[in-house]
């Protein structure tokens, strides 16, 4: 498959300390990609550059071709109505209800009128698996609620790439096999590029077309039947959730 | 040696700081002159800023005018002058504390509010959820709390004056006997519409501008950590308020005000 996001010899630095030196890695387009990898080890920063939301201090972060390392605020802009991001913790705006949490982007760019706004936010919803929860505030929704209504937010303008950090932390096993589900199905109907970070191994092997696995030092990536099939400890720990000696490095990766 | 590298980083930081707080600025007034015109926003920051800030005003405001009228009254006496009550009552308030102490307890009500708000949304990712909206958070949720502070700020010194003036009469007047035709004739006579009222008029909205920049750039640039949204609250009333007293100076000794 072709690749849909090509990082390109990126270099990520806070201060003294090295996220990403060189690194290289592609997710191919229509493909589910999970990223992998330790507590600290870049995956959130990963998806940040790919929704330009941070930029690499060297390097190209391409999407479809355009280099959002490089794009100006409004093609910025103009480039993310193509991408949805369903962060951690929903980042829903908590003043406002989830209705007008999914209506609003909407209302700002799609140039709808209120019944056709409605009508998409219902459809969102449903295709959730939520109903009568328009009035309720963020703060009123459980952990998995949250996680689907941001699912349905992260869709309103129907992206070509969807973006997930951690939508199985913190969940029940129920509500967790609800939005892998739900991440498949939007998957395979709409044909979506899907990036997940996720720490949850069973939900990765079951969802992942592809898996990048970010381990001290270097990048690991391919089908998830192969990286089951290598010879590496690393990578065997981290699938099979095995005992293993992380060996620290100054620089979190290196490629 | 040291201490001056200390005082050079510290020069170095100031103007920093200075350089990126001038470019929120621009950044701000960019968005409040670029359509769509957040009306819906900016009504409700009017709201939670203004009219939520009334009670706290409108007490304070009473209390400084009861305080000015005792005072007053105690000083004036001693020269026989107690009609000139309500002269000094009416300059002090209108051409001094109504201003300086209206932007100090907005700092602490409104200001330090407004940037524990957008601190809280940085942490919670909220900024970032809107960007990838591709909506611009500074559009959004800056710039209606911005100018909302800074319209407020004007409206919030008079009501802070007039109650000021209420309290003194009702001091000098109830309590201490002056006259109460005396009390509003010196009153009348004393205060200038253009070079007081006026003055007291701009002070405040100078004061918006410097509370409305500071509170609402402190909680965009806090760091998203809730230690990193307190440093900021605190941060915004202590500089702030510095800011308010230091161009509180400026602008009297240079214009008169």
């Amino acid at each position: 498959m072709a690749a849909h996001i090509d990082l390109q010899d990126v270099r990520v630095r806070f201060g003294a300390r090295v996220v990403f030196d060189a690194l290289t890695c592609a997710f191919p387009r229509g493909a589910v990609s999970v990223i992998l990898g330790g507590s600290g080890s870049g995956k959130s920063t990963m998806l940040r550059l790919v929704a330009g939301l941070l930029r690499p201090s060297h390097g190209r972060v391409l999407v479809a071709g355009d280099d959002v390392a490089k794009l100006s605020a409004r093609d910025l802009r103009r480039a993310r109505r193509s991408i949805g991001m369903m962060f951690q913790g929903g980042a829903l705006l908590d003043s406002f209800s989830v209705f007008e949490n999914l209506a609003f982007p909407l209302r700002e760019h799609a140039g709808l009128g209120a019944e056709q706004v409605t009508a998409a936010v219902h459809a969102r919803l449903e295709a959730v698996g939520l109903t009568g929860v328009d009035r309720l505030l963020p703060g009123q929704l459980s952990g998995g609620m949250m996680k689907r209504v941001a699912l349905a937010r992260a869709m309103m303008m129907d992206p070509d790439v969807l973006l997930c950090d951690e939508p199985f932390s913190g969940l029940d096993p129920v509500s967790l096999r609800r939005v892998e589900r739900l991440l498949q199905t939007v998957n395979r109907e709409r044909g979506i590029t899907m990036v997940v970070v996720s720490h949850h191994i069973a939900s990765t092997l079951r969802l992942a077309d592809h898996v990048v696995m970010l381990l001290p030092g270097r990048v690991v990536s391919g089908p998830p039947d192969d990286l089951l099939e290598r010879d590496d400890p690393l990578v065997q720990a981290f699938l099979r959730e095995e005992d293993v000696d992380v060996p620290a490095t100054e620089v979190e990766f290196r490629a | 040696m040291k201490a001056v590298a200390q005082l050079g980083r510290w020069a170095v930081g100031s103007v920093e700081q200075l350089g990126r707080l001038t470019v929120f600025a621009v950044a701000v007034l960019r968005a409040a002159l670029t359509p769509p015109v957040r009306g819906r926003a900016f009504l409700a920051e009017l709201y939670k800023l203004g009219v939520r800030s009334l009670i706290i005003i409108g007490v304070s405001g009473f209390a400084v005018g009861m305080v000015l009228g005792l005072q007053g009254y105690n000083t004036l006496v001693r020269f026989g002058a107690t009609e000139s009550l309500g002269a000094v009552v009416g300059l002090s308030l209108i051409r001094e504390l109504g201003p300086v102490l209206t932007g100090l307890l907005a700092t602490g009500r409104a200001g330090s509010a407004t940037t524990a708000e957008i601190g809280a949304m940085v942490v919670t990712d909220q900024l970032d959820g809107l960007r990838m909206m591709s909506i611009e958070p500074v559009h959004l949720v800056v710039t209606p709390r911005a100018l909302a502070l800074v319209m407020v700020m004007p409206l919030l010194c008079a009501i802070f004056i007039v109650t000021g003036l209420w309290g003194g009469y009702l001091i000098g007047v109830g309590v201490m006997g002056v006259d109460g035709g005396s009390y509003l004739t010196s009153l009348e006579s004393s205060v200038d519409f253009v070079d007081d009222v006026v003055g007291a008029g701009i002070k405040a909205l100078v004061f918006g501008v410097l509370v409305g920049l500071i509170s609402t750039y402190r909680g965009y640039t806090c760091v998203p950590t809730s230690a990193g949204v307190s440093d900021a609250t605190t941060s915004t009333v202590v500089v702030a308020s510095v800011s308010i007293l230091v161009f509180d100076y400026f602008i009297t000794a240079l214009w008169g005000v």
